[in-house]
């Protein structure tokens, strides 16, 4: 397309065509001794069943195993892993350490790696944190790291409260520096070159015209979309990004976290409630063109609307990428099970056809919120043409 | 997981997939219809697939 040397050409079709492959390269042994723990309570779940003392079978544990690896691709993580190699009992994690933020009556800034991957207890200025290996979090402890539980098994440590650089927010703000240097990019190279762009960012331009032509104006109408331009640009490729990193081999996943499809979604919510012509709220309380009884039906409906609307948003956007996720590596995890010379190939081909399906989705669901943000948006500032209608027709 | 659960999902899952399958459908016989028109009416099929399948995820995650 842009490039004009053959083997260059060559090199970057491999590249997208071995693209889901990568997906596979996720170690089978976590980083935070998940699965450790997962056997501990595997064990004493068949403990409870059975009634008496029995040994693990090898296909418990690996069963066990096989959760906790799926729960720590989906789960967000203080330190930031690469893969880990070396076996169970001594790892060798080959990463980087994030720094821990916590406010507890007083400002702790210390650095992940005084957690060593879970095992061990910080101590930052007299107080002991801890990571709970259930639920990730970081929890106030004593010297020793205990954890006290109530009976149904929630800790009740206190917890501070948590600002740290986790792996997804570390991820976030590498795609918001890779989006504005992008962008920024192109569009200085419109100023250098006359208005034809030049370099990477030429990739882009379609699909910003086609943000605009075929997203913006037929939804929000000519007079009002360059306002809401910004953000329904900034959104989709935001979402398309971060879509596209979970499904590489670093093994992050970012909107496949409630809270931050939540906060997108809420987002839109603000823009829509703060932008909103008279017209809008009108038409939600008092719904023009029904029956006096009607009205008063349907006003709690639309108001309730408003609020499901972006809530649906946010469930979308969510389920698919844990669902898309979820299905990945369980399927790339029966490769192990199956363990045979017909059954792992066939896995891994169907992982194979499923991540082709995955980048589908990814930009499929950007370009779905995209869309139903500028529906909501056109909603929002929609003219108001209907009684003009019939004050015409009364004159003639 | 209990058996009203897995019949919940299951029932979710059928009418998530017979949506989409007449959307396919209807878009394909537009498709028939008019080929011209085949950006359009594939740009309205993933919308309305999508949306369809948006509810169809929420009612698995409340169901579990």
């Amino acid at each position: 397309m842009v490039f004009s040397k053959k083997p260059l050409q060559f090199i970057i079709a491999a590249l997208v065509a071995f693209f889901p492959l990568i997906s596979t390269a996720n170690p089978t042994v976590d980083s935070t001794n998940v699965a450790v723990e997962a056997t501990h309570e595997a064990a004493s779940k068949s403990h409870e069943t059975h009634g008496e003392a029995e040994n693990l079978t090898e296909e418990q544990k690996a069963d066990a195993e096989r959760k906790a690896y799926i729960k720590h691709h989906l789960m967000d993580s203080h330190d930031f892993t690469l893969f880990t190699y070396g076996g169970e009992e001594h790892p060798t994690h080959v990463g980087f350490p994030l720094p821990v933020i916590l406010w507890d009556g007083g400002l702790h800034v210390f650095s992940s790696s005084k957690f060593e991957h879970g095992e061990a207890v910080a101590e930052s200025n007299g107080n002991y944190y801890k990571i709970n290996h259930h639920d990730g979090l970081i929890y106030k402890t004593d010297a020793e790291g205990n954890f006290t539980e109530d009976e149904k098994g929630h800790v009740t440590n206190a917890k501070p409260i948590d600002f740290s650089i986790t792996k997804n927010i570390f991820m976030i703000l590498v795609v918001g520096l890779i989006l504005f240097l992008l962008f920024a990019g192109l569009g200085k190279s419109y100023k250098k070159n006359g208005s034809i762009a030049k370099g990477a960012g030429r990739f882009f331009e379609p699909i910003i015209l086609y943000i605009r032509d075929d997203i913006a104006i037929p939804n929000i109408g000519e007079k009002h979309y360059k306002k809401y331009m910004s953000f329904l640009l900034t959104i989709f490729f935001f979402i398309w990004f971060l879509n596209m990193f979970g499904l590489t081999p670093l093994g992050v996943n970012i909107t496949g976290n409630l809270a931050i499809t939540a906060s997108l979604a809420v987002i839109t919510y603000l823009i829509t409630t703060f932008t909103a012509k008279k017209d809008y709220w009108g038409h939600i309380f008092w719904m023009p063109g029904v029956p006096v009884p009607m009205k008063f039906i349907l006003a709690p409906i639309e108001l309730l609307g408003t609020i499901i609307k972006p809530f649906s948003l946010m469930i979308r956007l969510y389920a698919n990428m844990v669902a898309g996720h979820i299905v990945l590596m369980s399927l790339i995890a029966l490769m192990y099970t199956f363990n045979s010379p017909i059954g792992s190939p066939l896995s891994f081909f169907l992982a194979f056809v499923l991540s082709l399906l995955e980048i589908l989705v990814a930009l499929l669901q950007a370009y779905i919120f995209t869309m139903l943000a500028a529906l909501y948006f056109g909603a929002a500032v929609e003219e108001h043409h209907h009684d003009h209608a019939e004050g015409h027709e009364a004159h003639h | 997981m209990e058996i009203p659960k897995i019949i919940g999902a299951g029932l979710v899952v059928i009418g998530a997939g017979i949506g989409i399958g007449k959307i396919g459908g209807s878009a394909m016989d537009a498709i028939a219809r008019q080929p011209e028109a085949t950006g359009k009416i594939q740009t309205a099929m993933l919308i309305a697939a999508a949306l369809i399948e948006g509810i169809g995820f929420a009612a698995l995650f409340a169901v579990n």
